[in-house]
């Protein structure tokens, strides 16, 4: 049997009090993904190397690192994509706050989830209780719930990971979030004015990093924010509107 | 007693997946304060993975479906040694939890006419499953999820229970620590719902995480519930095989479901060389008309490869071990056949199966509208758990529930496809109404310090070994222990081989050691869920022991037939006043005539 091929990875060990990057070199087999490599190191030599991972096929979105300084999730990275004859960097996501080694404190995602107001669906179209929807008039929405909330477009995101500005601005994973609700065909709720101020939409200057980084190739700033950022100005900047919609308000009453 | 960090709530719920966030919201709506423990984050739990669909009988697609056909199928899918009153509600129920899920935003697929899309599955007569793509799973927790979060129910991720404690014989409590700073907590509650999954990790080819350890299990178990039909263990037919290091990946149903075959090294379709008695009726007579179903010929019959998963299994398992397999040691699942019989195929399969398309294109260099895949079997679901009431899904133990997979009798002896998510949501929710109920009559009791120091105790005490084995090597030969001799077929002798060496894994568990702090260390996860996979696989090896047939999932090449009188009974285990593990086989609760006459109706 010929020696099994070897590969170095540089793997970030620390924690909120600082660390470094350490070495570790391991067999490498036909078809491996980077979570495959840091798995054996941890069942191998560093049985305390902290790392989320779920699926292991791209659906859960928790394996989510930095993988030579690109943000991806480990489990869809295969190492035949990458130049072995180097050191594999594999380190944390830097907007988040370090817990430990390659897990960081998400938690203000699920902070700011709760935030966002629920959805709201218009009375029941049929006497049994359902409702009516064409197939063309959800592909957009679905489009958008397919995000597996790994966090990776908030990561890449320079309102958050540059400037830091979690208080005013929610990040492209709850744009969509709020997109897909605003979108939905069922729902009667109206998000607009929080996406203006709450929300902090027009700090977004669409620079799509975020859609280059989306595992699940979701068209985040086109399809999503782009048209939210629309909606925003019609509501507060179009006086047509504005005065359409007043109108439209009184005659309901 | 040392001061650890105490919560109280009136019901608490561990695991967060479909089952436990169901039965979360169900609680919180009924007035109560509601804990959610998770072991990963939310949203994370392997509902997340489910992708064909939840099976109910909406009649959207085919309006001679109803829920008598799909009791009667979920019944003849589990060979009839299923809990009868759970397949009956659960086939009631399942259509009114799938559109509670559309009122709380969940975006189907969708018929022409405007509404839920159902497809084909196997084992189920009609198209049944309510479905998004191939990415159900992810729709339904996120709804859930969603949904939760507002309603103020406690989450507590990445939090992981070692035990339930008890007040006399009623269930008062758990312990157990977060992951994030390795510090011990105690959850006081008047009810507990158990929806901990599964118990994939005790195999090693499995499309199961880390997580499935048997946590719910073991804990209902240690607290003196029954286990029932632990013999019953679900491999998937369809896992990756190539590359290794993707093997045991799920491969959806819905690839069948949508036309895909199963065919050997020859290119033959192998699935029409058996067809099981019980369902010769019902199963195409050539590949002419199983395309035909596929496409929606209600004349038609379902083509073989959409028989049950334990038959299809079985029958891949056999063309590997005659010599006809893959390069890879599968058989391949082709879906770009379909190009000789719709002009857009490839675009149809990418909007069917868009998961498996990346997932096949990103880990293995497959085209799938292109180029057939290679598959094998994937330890995937556990039919067996813990024995509950069905209609309130109470165990033996009061005030201790459970939902979803570590819950059982709706499955049988073999699960269809798309049973579990509707599994998850109509005992969910029931789940958490009835533990609700509970918490209503009952104060919070006492909890015995005594024990909870002890429990403390054992826990770090891997940290306090300064020399011992690597935990991640006793789960790496427990599991190639349960794969090699308690798996898809089996016999008497190399299961008694697995507990003695169960046994003997036993005591390395106990001597294992982990380096480090107690801060997010998997080394010491792993130790503490040592404990709990070894409880599961041997409930499942003592069960399969004891029944002396082959049914559903459980084949015997020792006893390769059914045996009639073991058809009528279950195996239940029970903790024994020694400790040791107590197995008896309890008759099948006496089924109503009415149910009778649906099952001969539909025969």
């Amino acid at each position: 049997m010929s020696a099994q091929k070897q590969a170095t990875f540089k793997i970030w060990r620390g924690d909120a009090r600082g660390g470094e990057f350490r070495d570790y070199t391991t067999g490498v087999s036909e078809g491996m993904v980077v979570l495959d490599a840091v798995s054996q190191i941890q069942a191998t030599d560093a049985n305390d190397l902290a790392c989320r991972w779920n699926c292991k096929a791209g659906k859960c979105g928790s394996c989510s690192a930095e993988v030579n300084g690109m943000p991806r999730l480990m489990c869809m990275t295969r190492l035949s994509e990458l130049p072995l004859e180097k050191p594999v960097t594999v380190e944390p996501m830097k907007a988040f706050p370090v817990l430990k080694d390659l897990v960081t404190d998400v938690s203000w995602n699920f902070r700011v989830k709760k935030k966002i107001k629920k959805f709201k669906p218009r009375p029941p179209d049929a006497p049994d209780g359902t409702w009516r929807m064409q197939q063309e008039d959800i592909d957009r929405v679905q489009e958008f719930r397919k995000c597996i909330e790994c966090f990776l477009c908030q990561d890449v995101c320079h309102v958050l990971r540059d400037h830091g500005m979690y208080q005013k601005f929610i990040g492209p994973r709850f744009l969509i979030h709020v997109a897909a609700l605003e979108m939905h065909p069922l729902d009667t709720e109206d998000r607009i004015e929080e996406l203006r101020n709450a929300q902090g939409i027009g700090y977004c200057n669409i620079t799509k990093c975020c859609t280059k980084v989306c595992p699940e190739s979701i068209e985040i700033t086109d399809n999503g924010i782009i048209p939210l950022k629309e909606r925003v100005v019609d509501e507060f900047y179009d006086p047509f509107g504005w005065l359409w919609r007043w109108i439209k308000k009184k005659l309901n009453r | 007693m040392a001061d650890y960090e105490t919560h109280e709530h009136d019901v608490l719920v561990i695991g967060a997946g479909g089952a436990g966030l169901r039965a979360a919201i169900e609680a919180s709506a009924a007035g109560v304060s509601v804990g959610l423990v998770c072991k990963s984050l939310l949203g994370k739990a392997h509902t997340v993975m489910a992708e064909g669909g939840i099976a109910a009988a909406l009649a959207n697609v085919d309006d001679r479906d109803n829920w008598k056909v799909h009791f009667a199928d979920t019944m003849r899918g589990g060979q009839y040694v299923n809990q009868w009153r759970m397949a009956e509600l659960h086939a009631k129920e399942a259509p009114d939890r799938v559109r509670e899920l559309e009122a709380w935003g969940a975006v189907f697929d969708r018929t022409k006419d405007g509404r839920i899309l159902q497809r084909n599955f196997g084992g189920h007569k009609y198209p049944r499953l309510a479905h998004v793509g191939d990415r159900t799973g992810l729709e339904m927790i996120r709804t859930l999820q969603d949904h939760g979060v507002h309603q103020g129910i406690d989450v507590y991720m990445e939090h992981t229970i070692l035990s339930l404690l008890k007040d006399d014989n009623r269930v008062v409590g758990a312990f157990g620590y977060e992951r994030e700073r390795g510090r011990f907590k105690i959850f006081r509650a008047k009810a507990i719902v158990l929806a901990t999954g599964g118990i994939g990790r005790a195999y090693k080819i499995t499309s199961n995480s880390w997580e499935y350890t048997g946590d719910g299990h073991s804990l209902a178990y240690e607290a003196g519930a029954e286990l029932i039909d632990m013999e019953f263990v679900q491999f998937h037919p369809t896992g990756m095989v190539w590359p290794p290091s993707v093997m045991g990946i799920l491969v959806t149903e819905g690839v069948r479901g949508e036309g895909g075959i199963l065919t050997n090294k020859e290119g033959r379709r192998f699935m029409f060389d058996e067809i099981p008695e019980n369902y010769k009726t019902q199963t195409a007579d050539d590949e002419e008309e199983g395309w035909r179903y596929c496409q929606g010929d209600k004349n038609a019959r379902r083509p073989p490869e959409l028989l049950t998963r334990d038959h299809v299994s079985r029958c891949i398992v056999r063309e590997i071990k005659e010599g006809r397999g893959s390069p890879h040691g599968g058989v391949y699942l082709d879906i770009a056949w379909i190009k000789q019989k719709l002009p857009n195929a490839a675009e149809y399969i990418k909007k069917k199966l868009p998961s498996m398309y990346h997932q096949f294109k990103q880990l293995a260099d497959i085209d799938i509208t292109e180029q057939p895949m290679e598959v094998g079997p994937t330890t995937h679901y556990i039919m067996g758990g813990i024995h509950v009431d069905p209609d309130t899904q109470m165990s033996r133990v009061p005030g201790l529930f459970a939902a979803g997979e570590c819950a059982a009798g709706i499955n049988g002896a073999n699960r269809l496809g798309g049973n579990s998510l509707s599994d998850l949501l109509v005992f969910g929710k029931r789940a958490g109404e009835f533990a609700a109920k509970f918490a209503r009559g009952n104060s919070l009791g006492r909890v015995e310090n005594e024990k909870i120091d002890n429990a403390a105790r054992a826990a770090v005490e891997p940290f306090e070994r300064s020399k011992g084995e690597n935990p991640y090597e006793v789960q790496r030969d427990l599991q190639e222990t349960m794969q090699d001799l308690v798996g898809i077929v089996r016999n008497k002798d190399e299961m008694r081989h697995a507990l003695d060496t169960i046994e003997n894994l036993k005591t390395r568990a106990v001597k294992v050691a982990v380096t480090g702090n107690r801060e997010y260390n998997p080394g010491w996860h792993t130790a503490l869920d040592l404990k709990n996979l070894l409880t599961v696989s041997e409930a499942i090896t003592r069960a399969a022991l004891e029944r002396k047939e082959s049914r559903g999932a459980q084949f015997r090449e020792d006893y390769p037939d059914k045996n009639d009188a073991l058809g009528k009974v279950n195996t239940i285990m029970r903790k024994g006043a020694d400790g040791s593990m107590e197995v008896r086989l309890e008759p099948l609760p006496e089924m109503p005539d009415y149910l009778k006459r649906i099952i001969e109706e539909n025969k």
